[in-house]
C-alpha cells in the first residue's frame, strides 16, 4: 500500500465525520432501545419499488419481524458505538453501509412513489440514505480517522 | 498495517527526543479521546427521557387500568344455534356473512380478487372468521333471485367457491309468519325494509324466537311502545337492535375519559353524515330478474296494522303531500329496490343514518331521549321522485344535562367531518381512534397550559384500541393509526363489527344475559329517531314528555 499523508485538518475532518455519523446512529438504536414496544413495522409495509413485496414479507411474519426489530434496534446501537469509538472500524463501516442499503430499497425516492410518511426535503433518484451510504463508504477507504481511535491501539499491539 | 503506521508516523513521532512516557500519554488520549462522546450522548438521552417523563406525568391522567372486555372465541363445544334469516338484500347479505356464511358465487369472486391482488386479504379473512356455532335451517325473502341466493349461502357451510361441497340446504319461505311457525328455528335474523321492521320482530316474539333486529327498530311510533312491551315481557328471549357499531373499543375509552370529567362540562356535540354517491344515496341498482312474478309484492306492501298507524299520522297531521305519491299497491321495480327514497317503507336519514350516531354518542355519554328536536332539510340534489330528504339537520336538546346534540347530513358531499364532543376543558374527535384537544381556556388544565406542560389547541391525547398513545408518541405512530394501519399490528386481526355484534347475541342467547343493544336501548333511540323525523315532516319543534313516555307539539 503506497503511504498516505493528510494534513493535521484532513485527518480532523475525516475524525469528526466519523464520530457524528456514529452519534446518528447511536441515536436512532438508542431511540428505539427506549420506545416501548418499537417495531419496524409501519415502515417496511409502506415499502416502495422492486424489493417491496420483500419488505412488506418480512413485516407481515411475526417471527421475521421481530428478527429484524432486533437487528435495527441493537444493529444500529452496535454501529453507532463502533464508529464512536473508532474500534472493529470496519465493522461498522460495512454494518452501517448494509443498513443504508436497506432503507435505501426499501424507500426508494422514485419518480411516483408517495410515502405514507412524509419525507422532509425533496428527493428524486437520490436520497440521503444514499449520500450517507457512499459517504461512509469514503471513510472506510480513507481511514485516516484512526488515528484516533481503539483500533489504533489494538492494532499496534498486534504488530 | 502498513498503512495505520504511516498515517500515525507524525512528524513528533519521528523525532527521537520525543521521551516515551509523553508519547504513550498522546497514544492513550487519541485512543479513548471519543469517549466523552459518549458521555454526552448518554447526559443527552438522560435529558430527553426527562422531559418526556414531564409530559408521561401529565398524560396519566388519561391513563386507565381498566380494559376493554378481551376478545374470546366461541368454544368448538358450544350449543348450536338454528337461525333463520328474514330477508336476504344488500344488509341481510351481510349479516348472513358475518354469520360465516356466503353464496359460492361470492367466495368465487373474493378467490379470484386474492388472485389478482395478492394484497386482498377478504378472501382469507371470510375463510378464518370464527365459526359461531350457528346453522342457517331457514330462509325468507319476496324475491325468489334473493331467496335462492340466501338457500345457497346457507348450504355454502364450508365457504368455497363454486363447484364445492354444499351442506343440507336450508328450507325457503314464502311469507315470513311460515318461518317463524317453524320449530327448528331459534333464532331470527331481520334484515327487511324499515316499514316491517318492528311487525316481524314482534311476529317473532310472539312465535317464541330470540331476535337480532336491523336498526331502525320501527317504521311507526305506536309500534315502538308495542314492541317494547312485547319484548320486555319475554324476557327469556334475547333481542340485539343490529348496530355495527357497539362493539367499537374506541367508544368504551370515550366513556371512561368522559365519566372522569376529563373534558370538564359538555355543552355541545355534533355528529353527521357525509355521503356523495347513488349508492350511498340509496339509488341501489335494480336487479335484472326483477319483475311482478318473481316479486311478492303483495307482502312488500306492508302489516295492515302499519300502514293504518301511518296513514292515521300522516293525515291528522296534515302531512298527506309525503305520502306516495304512486299508490301502493302498483308494483313499482324503484320502489322495491329504491324503498328507502319514500316515506311509505323508510325512516329517512333518521332512521338509517341518524341512529348511528346517536347510538354512537348513547353509548358514550347515556343520553337518554331528548327534551326536544327541530330540524331542517329537503330534497335538495337527488331530484328523483324521492319524498325522503337527501338534507337533513336535526337539533336535539338535552336540557336536564344542558348540551346540545347537532346531526348534520348531505348525501352529496362526501366532506370528512370527525364526531365531536366539546367541552370546557377539551374536545374529543370520537371514531376508530379518539383524539382529545384541550382547550386554551380550559380551567381544569390552567397549570399545565402554563407550565407548558399542555399544549392548547393541538391533539394530546389519541387513543388508538389496544395501545394507548399520548402527547408523546410519535407523529408516526398517529399516522399509521390514523389510516388504519395500525390495527391488524396491534391486535394481530381486525374484526368485522356486524361480526362482533351477532356474536354477542348468540352468546347472551347460549348464556341467558342481555346484549348491548336491547330493548331499552333500542326504544331510545327510535323515538329519538321518530322525533327527528316528526320535527322534518311538520316543520316545528317536537318535545319529549317524560312522565306520559310522548311526544307532544309542546
Amino acid at each position: 500500500m503506497q503511504s498516505i499523508c493528510y494534513s493535521k485538518l484532513q485527518l480532523y475532518a475525516l475524525f469528526v465525520l466519523r464520530v457524528l455519523i456514529g452519534w446518528y446512529f447511536l441515536y436512532e438504536g438508542l431511540a428505539k432501545v427506549f420506545t416501548p414496544n418499537w417495531s419496524a413495522y409501519g415502515y417496511l409495509i409502506d415499502s416502495k419499488g422492486i424489493f417491496a413485496s420483500l419488505f412488506v414479507r418480512l413485516a407481515e411474519n411475526p417471527t421475521l419481524l421481530e428478527a429484524t426489530n432486533f437487528i435495527n434496534i441493537w444493529g444500529l446501537t452496535i454501529v453507532g458505538l463502533l464508529l464512536i469509538l473508532g474500534l472493529f472500524s470496519n465493522i461498522g463501516y460495512i454494518g452501517a453501509m448494509i443498513f443504508l442499503l436497506l432503507y435505501y430499497l426499501s424507500h426508494p425516492p422514485l419518480l411516483f412513489a408517495e410515502y405514507i410518511l412524509p419525507t422532509e426535503g425533496s428527493y428524486l433518484w437520490v436520497d440521503k440514505n444514499l449520500i450517507l451510504l457512499v459517504t461512509v463508504a469514503v471513510l472506510m477507504l480513507f481511514p485516516a480517522s484512526r488515528a484516533i481511535s481503539f483500533d489504533n491501539l489494538l492494532f499496534r499491539k498486534s504488530k | 498495517m502498513e498503512e495505520e503506521k504511516e498515517i500515525n508516523n507524525r512528524k513528533e513521532d519521528k523525532d527521537s527526543s520525543a521521551n516515551e512516557f509523553s508519547q504513550g500519554r498522546r497514544d492513550a488520549l487519541k485512543v479513548i479521546a471519543t469517549v466523552p462522546v459518549l458521555g454526552a450522548m448518554a447526559y443527552g438521552v438522560y435529558r430527553k427521557k426527562k422531559a418526556e417523563n414531564t409530559n408521561r406525568n401529565a398524560a396519566e391522567m388519561f391513563r386507565f387500568g381498566s380494559k376493554v372486555a378481551p376478545y374470546s372465541p366461541t368454544s368448538s363445544g358450544a350449543q348450536v344455534i338454528r337461525v333463520g334469516i328474514i330477508g336476504f338484500g344488500i344488509r341481510g347479505t351481510q349479516l348472513m356473512q358475518g354469520l360465516g356464511f356466503a353464496t359460492p358465487e361470492y367466495v368465487e369472486n373474493l378467490i379470484e380478487q386474492s388472485r389478482i391482488n395478492s394484497a386482498n386479504t377478504r378472501y382469507q379473512d371470510f375463510v378464518e372468521q370464527e365459526d359461531l356455532r350457528v346453522e342457517i335451517t331457514a330462509v325468507c325473502d319476496i324475491f325468489d333471485t334473493y331467496a335462492e341466493a340466501a338457500v345457497n349461502a346457507g348450504a355454502n357451510i364450508h365457504r368455497e367457491g363454486v363447484g364445492g361441497t354444499l351442506g343440507s340446504k336450508p328450507r325457503r319461505y314464502r311469507h315470513y309468519k311460515e318461518l317463524l311457525a317453524a320449530p327448528d328455528v331459534d333464532a331470527v335474523v331481520i334484515a327487511s325494509p324499515d316499514h316491517w321492521h318492528g311487525t316481524m320482530a314482534m311476529d317473532a316474539l310472539r312465535a317464541g324466537k330470540h331476535v337480532y333486529l336491523e336498526k331502525p327498530m320501527t317504521w311507526t311510533v305506536p309500534e315502538t311502545y308495542e314492541l317494547r312491551s312485547l319484548s320486555r315481557s319475554n324476557p327469556h328471549l334475547v333481542f340485539q337492535l343490529g348496530h355495527q357499531n357497539r362493539q367499537i373499543e374506541a367508544y368504551e375509552r370515550a366513556r371512561q375519559i368522559i365519566e372522569k370529567g376529563l373534558l370538564g362540562r359538555i355543552s355541545l356535540i355534533e355528529t353527521g353524515t357525509n355521503r356523495n354517491d347513488p349508492n350511498g344515496a340509496w339509488v341501489y341498482p335494480i336487479h335484472k330478474d326483477a319483475n311482478p312474478k318473481t316479486i311478492d309484492w303483495k307482502q312488500f306492501e306492508g302489516d295492515p296494522d302499519r300502514i293504518k298507524e301511518y296513514m292515521d299520522y300522516m293525515t291528522s297531521a296534515g302531512l298527506s303531500g309525503y305520502v306516495g305519491p304512486e299508490s301502493r299497491d302498483k308494483f313499482s321495480l324503484e320502489r322495491f329496490f329504491r324503498w328507502r327514497c319514500w316515506w311509505d317503507y323508510s325512516t329517512g336519514l333518521s332512521g338509517d343514518l341518524l341512529t348511528h350516531e346517536y347510538d354512537a354518542m348513547n353509548q358514550i355519554l347515556h343520553l337518554g331521549i331528548p327534551s326536544s328536536a327541530s330540524s331542517s332539510g329537503g330534497v335538495y340534489f337527488f331530484k328523483d321522485g324521492r319524498t325522503v330528504p337527501d338534507v337533513l339537520q336535526t337539533v336535539f336538546e338535552f336540557k336536564q344535562r344542558e348540551l346540545t346534540m347537532l346531526y348534520s347530513a348531505t348525501l352529496a358531499s362526501q366532506f370528512s367531518r370527525s364526531r365531536k364532543i366539546m367541552g370546557h376543558d377539551a374536545t374529543m374527535e370520537v371514531g376508530n381512534t379518539l383524539t382529545v384537544t384541550v382547550d386554551p381556556r380550559s380551567e381544569q388544565y390552567r397549570t399545565q397550559i402554563e407550565q407548558g406542560v399542555v399544549k392548547p389547541g393541538e391533539p394530546f391525547y389519541t387513543y388508538i384500541p389496544g395501545q394507548s398513545v399520548d402527547a408523546v408518541s410519535t407523529a408516526t405512530e398517529r399516522y399509521f393509526a390514523e389510516r388504519g394501519l395500525l390495527y391488524s399490528f396491534i391486535s394481530g386481526k381486525r374484526y368485522n363489527t356486524t361480526f362482533l355484534h351477532l356474536k354477542e347475541w348468540l352468546e347472551c342467547i347460549r348464556n341467558g344475559t342481555q346484549p348491548s343493544c336491547s330493548i331499552d336501548q333500542g326504544f331510545e333511540e327510535a323515538i329519538t329517531a321518530h322525533m327527528g323525523t316528526r320535527a322534518y315532516l311538520e316543520g316545528r319543534t317536537m318535545y319529549w314528555d317524560k312522565d306520559k313516555e310522548q311526544i307532544t307539539r309542546e
